[in-house]
């Protein structure tokens, strides 16, 4: 059993402030939270029904995301559901108290069994199968030729992004920014392969983006509208 | 490769470039967001931040697109749209 949301944990990027929360509880809310605070056989017939919602939510998931596993059998698919559902249950009992009643319960609630099943299904999805991550394996797209029907600006900046991209940035760096934007490797089976998590390889995207915009904006680009200031 | 091609690239490697969440906090917020949004408020308002991330990071965009799916549909028992 995986720990759950740990591979989420970094201190990433530049935290936006968060609204205050939206208010009181809805009656389903506090009908939830008051039954999974009961004891004995009370609280567990509750846990018991918290763990049908949760498989309810994992065994869409896995149906909406089938296509992914094609060679996995219905047995298979189930015992995927079956696994999130289970991870997704201690996640949420042990994170119940910060349960805000910002959301309804059952919208905070389903969302682990999701992101369970959805980890579960991408690196079910990947295994075996050899990441691209070899420097002479970027970047995949080719170097734009211009013509009248394209937009010149827009190519010369991907041209000096290109070149920022393999002359500016770490080695690391090009290598997670590579495999996730331009080989569409999910971001948490780079982290398991990497052995790292999901948050703090985003949060090397996400500096890796940031000395990118740095290297072309003093180059006179303006990045928000593909144009470049002397050219 | 097309000039659309082309914008998606350079949207992808460069980012939304505003101020965004973290994943983590991506997803502590997530539930909240998608609450506001199906009750036809402002997301972007209750959670400043989420729209830039979800624009720049395809994990946690798959996850808030599977938590609208299943709260918009699958919750009431209507079979999943595959996801693309």
């Amino acid at each position: 059993m995986t720990e759950p949301v740990a591979g989420l944990r970094s201190t990433a990027c530049e935290p936006a402030a968060a609204a205050p929360p939206s208010g009181a509880l809805d009656a389903d809310s506090r009908r939830w939270l008051d039954e999974l605070a009961l004891e004995g056989h009370a609280r567990d017939d509750a846990v018991l029904r918290l763990h049908e919602l949760l498989l309810r939510a994992a065994r869409h998931e896995v149906s909406r995301r089938r296509r992914m596993l094609p060679h996995l059998r219905g047995d298979d698919h189930d015992d995927l559901a079956q696994q999130a559902a289970d991870d997704a249950l201690v996640a949420v009992l042990a994170k119940l108290a910060e349960f805000r009643g910002d959301s309804r319960f059952t919208t905070w609630a389903y969302k682990f069994a999701l992101y369970e099943a959805a980890v579960k299904l991408r690196r079910r999805a990947w295994q075996d199968r050899e990441l691209p991550l070899r420097p002479d394996a970027w970047p995949t797209f080719a170097s734009p030729a211009l013509s009248p029907d394209e937009h010149l600006a827009e190519s010369e900046l991907l041209s000096a992004l290109r070149a920022a991209i393999g002359e500016q940035l770490s080695a690391h760096q090009r290598e997670v920014l590579v495999a996730v934007t331009l080989n569409g490797i999910p971001i948490d089976v780079l982290a398991e392969r990497l052995n790292t998590t999901r948050g703090a390889l985003y949060k090397t995207l996400h500096d890796a983006r940031k000395k990118l915009r740095r290297v072309l904006a003093a180059q006179g680009f303006d990045l928000a509208h593909g144009t470049r200031e002397n050219a | 490769m097309t000039a659309d091609e082309r914008s998606r690239l350079i949207a992808a490697l460069l980012g939304p470039g505003r101020r965004e969440l973290t994943c983590e906090r991506c997803f502590e917020l997530l539930d909240r967001y998608v609450d506001v949004e199906l009750s036809g408020g402002d997301p972007d308002a209750a959670v400043p931040g989420m729209r830039a991330h979800l624009e720049g990071c395809p994990a946690c965009l798959d996850d808030y697109r599977s938590l609208a799916a299943f709260v918009t549909s699958g919750e009431a028992g209507e079979p999943p749209e595959p996801a693309a």
